[in-house]
């Protein structure tokens, strides 16, 4: 009987559970889904990527590939190299993508996670010169969805950061007499990562009802989402709330407090499943 | 100041069928830069302004059909996303669809000695250590949509946050004077 009700009138289902200030799946308004996450070439993901990580939140599946390239800089910024994020959203994930040309929700979820990378300046593209001028890496982030439960950005987030901190950089040296760079495989040194942003994303419902790490369904149903990308020091790096029912400042900043606890939470994690792949 | 965004709004008008919503009209918004072919950076802009857009215009009197907003960039000074925001409210108000309020947007860029500077132009923009685009709607000005580039901390946010809701209403001073004028000749 209450499968009837759901798929009759999925609304005034929800609404019976948030009276009671949990939800369908039996979590709390304010609980996050399982993460899990696998980083590196052996325990998971791609070998042929120079680094690598799959991010579960539930079950919504990311993975996210790592490749560096070389290329010369920009004349503008000679000093500068790039990072280049694409996030796709490929018709396997979930019935609402179609197979074609990006659609819209994937060419603004690469635009956040550019401005992520820009705001919260994760990496400076100045460590990713190699000589002025002349060489820099190129950094293809590319985060593909394998399954879409909602709350894609977060788990986004969360993927690139953990492949970048599992990328391995050889060493180029540019050789005088020829002019042509070579690159040493066998000395490898990891990224320099300054800052490590999180992400946390909320489902506005009803005006007035915060949710935190909204299922797909709750997405479809809420009346807005908010993400906020706070880092190690409490900075927000990013608020990120594409229009949706009005907030007041008050409702907003019980957001920021939730994203920072979060933030912990995540960075553990991370710190855990690093130390445990990092050969002794 | 010197950008200038033009927008046009049609509708409600007819749609194609794999377009049609059964119970709201369905929002399109297409944002056409100056120079160039629109982008990655247009279609998240395009997301966040029919996200906004959605959250004001009754759809459900409308069911069924489109109404397609879209905004050419005619030059570019700095504060283009409030530009943005602004003219979809004036144009969505000026084709007389109906509304359950009314948006303004305001730009806040925070200066490096840690000054809030509203309404910045292009160079203070880029001297900025941030820069934050709020729509802040009428009523009881909410936030309806937020936008930030470069890191701050929460006091800062929430600082330019009041102060951009104060100047909330300067904007719509200005546009209650530009319908004034629309409808008294």
């Amino acid at each position: 009987l209450s499968i009837c009700f759901r798929t009759v009138e999925p609304l005034e289902y929800y609404r019976r559970f948030l009276k009671e200030n949990c939800r369908p799946d039996g979590r709390e308004l304010g609980e996050f889904r399982a993460t899990t996450v696998n980083i590196g070439k052996f325990c998971c993901s791609i070998t042929t990527a120079d680094g690598s990580a799959l991010v579960k939140l539930g079950n919504t599946t990311v993975i996210c590939g790592v490749k560096a390239e070389l290329a010369a800089p920009a004349a503008d910024s000679a000093n500068k190299g790039y990072i280049v994020p694409n996030v796709e959203l490929p018709s396997l994930c979930s019935e609402r993508f179609r197979s074609g040309p990006p659609g819209e929700e994937a060419q603004a979820a690469s635009q956040f996670i550019a401005d992520v990378i820009e705001n919260s300046q994760m990496i400076v593209k100045e460590d990713l010169c190699i000589a002025n001028g002349k060489l820099a890496w190129v950094l293809y982030c590319d985060i593909i969805c394998l399954d879409y439960d909602g709350n894609l950005l977060d788990a986004s987030v969360f993927a690139l950061l953990a492949a970048l901190k599992n990328v391995q950089l050889p060493s180029v040296t540019i050789n005088e007499e020829t002019g042509l760079s070579e690159v040493n495989l066998k000395q490898k040194s990891p990224l320099v990562i300054r800052k490590h942003p999180v992400a946390t994303s909320f489902a506005i419902f009803d005006d007035t009802l915060l949710i935190v790490d909204p299922t797909a369904e709750e997405e479809d149903l809420g009346t807005g989402t908010v993400t906020i990308v706070t880092d190690e020091e409490g900075r927000l790096c990013s608020v990120h709330k594409p229009g949706g029912t009005p907030l007041t400042g008050a409702k907003l900043q019980d957001c920021i407090t939730r994203a920072i606890t979060r933030h912990k939470e995540v960075k553990k994690l991370i710190d855990k499943v690093i130390k445990s792949i990092t050969p002794k | 100041g010197d950008t200038s965004v033009l927008a046009g709004v049609y509708g409600p008008a007819e749609t194609k069928l794999s377009k049609e919503l059964p119970d709201r009209a369905a929002l399109e918004v297409l944002l056409r830069p100056k120079v160039g072919l629109p982008g990655v950076l247009e279609r998240s802009r395009e997301q966040q302004l029919r996200r906004t857009c959605e959250a004001v215009v009754l759809g459900a009197l409308h069911p069924r059909s489109a109404v397609t907003l879209v905004l050419q960039v005619l030059s570019d000074a700095g504060s283009l996303l409030s530009c943005c925001l602004n003219a979809a409210c004036l144009g969505l108000l000026d084709a007389g669809l109906p509304l359950s309020g009314l948006f303004c947007g305001v730009t806040c860029a925070l200066g490096p000695d840690g000054s809030v500077l509203l309404d910045p132009t292009a160079r203070q923009e880029q001297e900025a250590r941030a820069v934050l685009s709020f729509a802040i709607g009428s009523g009881d000005r909410r936030l309806l949509m937020a936008t930030t580039k470069g890191s701050c901390s929460v006091e800062e946010m929430q600082q330019c946050l009041a102060v951009a809701q104060r100047a909330a209403d300067t904007v719509f001073q200005f546009y209650r004077d530009c319908l004034r004028r629309r409808y008294s000749k």
